[in-house]
């Protein structure tokens, strides 16, 4: 049938949505691997894989319906214990994920490459091969058990698998009727639930509509557990319900005497070494200090200059495809938070009718009011305004925060995916996945990260045996992390591999006509890593079938610095590299300093200003023809605005220097004044004056008149990078 | 006085197509709920001419509502389709050994929906 608009975009978001559950699943199966399986786990999996081929089945997607079929059948086998979870299962359903995420994004927007077809069809192959091993016979213990037909009849297939995991287990089986009224039964089904979750399994609620007294509804609550029956009975006194054992559990538990099915086995750790997979990801809950330091195996460097080659076209594998970055444009919020942004409403309201109350005394005239009074109470009421707005935006900006971990999960599959395809071992090690940052934000973020940890896999890290040969470990780690450092994010990617070969650089920008021999001969290794940023600098090695995401690091990096981030690198020959990314927390709403240089006014984002010191003009000193001050004994160059917009200057005593940057890459910007704090909204320029470097955008203060807001992440790359060799800028 | 029609499902995608196929029957109306548990609510509180189902849904599921409408003294009668995925062979067999009517495997041409409920429903 063909799909109308609307029931498509509905297709798509109902999809995305399963899509998304179904990842935070497996990626919880992922880190368990080797444990014991948890049968909601396993379940919950095949539920969404169930609910995604009716759904694609309902919509005439035959490409997902197919997929999700042979996708639910093996976790039908999985759950009901007929097959094990190994390895290569948990690589297969990932895989099977990710061809999901290309096909729906495909789907979205009407298009069907066969290429995407092949993968699905492939995918479902490989599927099938796990779930050709026969269904074992079924011996039935349910026939001990005094189950009327009746109840029997309406279990499902899954509920009487675990009705026979309980039996095996020898936990005790019980029938628990309640009997509720017929307005509120729902929610004393709720309570007795919990209460019988906190003791067992709920395998199966049945309703019944003969209640035995005539009114209300009653329920048949199969449940196993390993409590006794008076305990049971003890703490369901306060609930409308009674016990009816059907099996009792032995106080000295027997060998399992009951002839069952193939049994879940939990495959203990490494028993299988055949099956062990490439990758293995590993995930800390644990808040990130910003002192933290990285666990041994995994020091911060990078890969070699392969690492810049230009990859080949866009492949269609999932990550970095719209679908992975929320089709809809939607946001799941608590609802604590709305509760809040409520809270807030209400107040406003109340401060409304305050004003409205005080106007309408002004303006009724009679015997004049006492007008200091009144200045007085719509001051008052202005500072409660204040605050309450505050409280608005806060709210509104904390239902726009996500956290990263929604990235981080993707870049773990593929992690796991390149490493299988490049035949490298590697542990994949993320940390600050609870790190919350702007949802615009965390979608920009996608792309650049994917790209830096597909080139650490790809390009950073050495095969096992080069690995052996250097004496390294023979899995090599790739570690993301990231930490809040005031109003920033900070997220570095990490890897123990080859480092950036910084000869070959050098080379390479020679022979491209980036830099002179004289000039390359004169850089030092920090400032021949840095090259690797600029643009079509990657265009000079060779073609990468790997990295195939069509952008360099030039890309990235001006993805980065759309979002008012930076991006750095650190590398050590033979060790590795790492890539920092800094980024403000969210880009709605700017607090801003603003100050004035020449008479004319700027804002300056607060959150890039780490320290605001003042200087005499004598404390300025020139060192290789720039200018730089001291700060607290540490060398930072120094960039005069005035001088920088190329205003005239104003003669002073004493400047303002606003310190921006971190670490290695201060830069003190000289103003004039500082006019004070604001909250504002930037706006990028239009037009021709869109790239002006330096500026970020404009903003109004309030007065209707605009302010430029300035980029002082470019003003850092211009006076930190490029002194030496302007013409690079 | 239109026909009452309840459509048990829940995926809400799924949900709307059904209600609308429903819906394009002349003298019909469509009462949807995503849980089985809803639906009780409703069965117990309006009088229903027709019932649809899925039949794995969390909670209650499809063949538990099967068997409460078919036991009860009110809905006994009342025409009951499962609409789902081909699922298990044996869920199917239990569905219809517990009374459903009609068993439609998704994806149905809405036409064939239709169809069924006119011959259910005795409208010409």
């Amino acid at each position: 049938m063909t799909t109308s608009t609307k029931g498509l975009s509905d297709f798509v978001a109902e999809a995305t949505e399963i899509l998304d559950a179904l990842s935070r699943d497996l990626a919880i199966l992922d880190r368990r691997r080797g444990e014991r399986l948890e049968p909601d786990l396993v379940n919950g999996i095949f539920r969404s894989a169930h609910s995604l081929k009716g759904l694609a089945a309902m919509f005439g997607e035959q490409r997902i319906a197919q997929l999700a079929h042979q996708t639910e059948d093996l976790l039908d086998r999985l759950r009901l214990g007929r097959i094990e979870l190994t390895e290569k299962v948990v690589d297969a359903l990932i895989e099977s994920f990710d061809t999901f995420q290309v096909v729906l994004a495909e789907t979205s927007r009407r298009e069907r490459s066969a290429v995407a077809t092949e993968r699905a069809e492939a995918v479902s192959q490989k599927l099938a091969q796990f779930i050709d091993s026969g269904t074992v016979e079924q011996s039935d213990a349910l026939d001990q058990l005094e189950l009327d037909t009746q109840v029997r009849n309406v279990l499902t297939e899954y509920e009487e698998h675990r009705l026979r995991e309980n039996l095996r287990e020898g936990m005790a089986v019980w029938k628990v009727r309640a009997v509720f009224d017929l307005s509120d039964f729902d929610q004393g089904l709720a309570r007795l639930n919990s209460k019988l979750k906190s003791l067992g399994e709920v395998i199966s609620t049945l309703p019944s509509a003969d209640p035995g007294d005539g009114t209300g509804i009653a329920f048949d609550i199969i449940f196993g557990g390993k409590v006794e029956t008076e305990k049971l009975r003890l703490a369901l006194t306060a609930l409308p319900a009674s016990v009816h054992p059907l099996f009792q559990f032995q106080p000295q538990p027997a060998e399992p005497s009951l002839p069952l099915e193939r049994l879940v086995s939990p495959t203990p750790p490494g028993a299988e070494p055949e099956h062990r997979s490439p990758v293995r990801v590993a995930v800390s809950n644990a808040p990130q200090q910003a002192s933290g330091a990285l666990p041994a195996y995994a020091n911060p460097r990078f890969g070699t200059a392969d690492a810049m080659v230009r990859p080949s076209p866009k492949q269609p594998d999932g990550e970095g495809d719209p679908v992975g970055r929320g089709l809809t444009q939607t946001v799941r919020v608590d609802i604590g938070r709305l509760d809040s942004l409520m809270d807030a409403v209400g107040e406003l309201l109340l401060i409304k009718a305050n004003v409205a109350r005080l106007a309408e005394q002004a303006s009724r005239g009679g015997k004049p009011p006492p007008g200091q009074l009144w200045g007085h109470e719509l001051h008052r009421e202005s500072r409660l305004l204040e605050r309450k707005l505050d409280d608005l935006q806060k709210g509104i900006l904390e239902v726009r925060m996500v956290p990263l971990g929604q990235v981080f999960d993707k870049l773990a599959r593929t992690v796991r995916r390149i490493a299988r395809e490049s035949g490298k071992e590697v542990d994949f090690l993320m940390r600050g996945g609870e790190v919350e940052v702007d949802k615009l934000i965390v979608e920009a973020l996608s792309d650049p990260l994917m790209h830096i940890v597909r080139n650490a896999v790809d390009h950073g890290v050495e095969t096992p045996d080069e690995r052996e040969r250097l004496s390294k470990r023979p899995r090599a780690a790739v570690a993301i992390r990231a930490m809040q450092r005031g109003n920033q994010v900070v997220i570095e990617i990490s890897d123990d591999g080859r480092g950036l070969d910084e000869e070959r650089i050098r080379e390479v920008a020679v022979r491209t006509g980036i830099l002179t021999r004289a000039q390359a001969e004169e850089m030092t290794p920090r400032e021949l890593q840095r090259l690797i940023f600029l643009p079509g600098f990657s265009t000079a090695s060779r073609v990468s079938e790997l990295s195939g995401r069509g952008v360099g690091l030039d890309v990235v990096k001006t993805n980065i610095s759309r979002l008012s981030g930076m991006i750095d690198t650190h590398s050590e020959r033979g060790v590795g590299s790492t890539f920092t990314i800094t980024l403000p927390e969210t880009l709605a709403i700017v607090r801003a300093l603003v100050v004035s240089v020449s008479g004319r006014v700027y804002a300056v984002p607060l959150n890039a200003v780490s320290e605001i010191t003042s200087i005499a003009e004598s404390e300025v000193r020139t060192v290789e023809g720039r200018e730089v001050i001291g700060l607290r004994g540490k060398t930072i160059p120094l960039a005069r605005l005035a001088r920088v917009f190329e205003l005239p200057e104003t003669e002073l005593r004493r400047r303002f220097i606003l310190v921006v940057g971190l670490a290695h890459r201060r830069l003190g910007i000289a103003v004039d004044e500082l006019l004070g704090q604001q909250d504002v909204v930037v706006k990028p320029l239009g037009g021709r004056l869109r790239h002006t470097p330096g500026i970020a955008g404009a903003t109004d203060l309030g007065d209707r008149n605009p302010v430029l807001v300035l980029d002082t992440g470019a003003l850092i790359e211009e006076v930190v990078n490029s002194e030496r060799r302007p013409e690079l800028v | 006085m239109a026909y009452k029609i309840l459509i048990v499902e829940d995926s809400k995608a799924s949900r709307e197509f059904i209600a609308s196929a429903v819906e394009s029957v002349g003298g019909v109306e469509a009462f949807t709920t995503s849980t089985g548990f809803d639906a009780l609510k409703l069965l117990s509180r309006q009088r229903f001419d027709l019932i649809i189902t899925d039949l794995n849904m969390p909670g209650i599921n499809g063949l538990e509502l099967i068997n409460f409408v078919k036991k009860s003294p009110t809905y006994r009668e009342t025409p009951l389709f499962v609409i789902t995925t081909e699922g298990r062979e044996q869920d199917r067999a239990k569905g219809l050994a517990l009374g459903a009517a009609e068993y439609l495997v998704k994806p149905f041409e809405p036409q064939q929906l239709e169809g069924l409920l006119m011959r259910y429903l005795n409208i010409a």
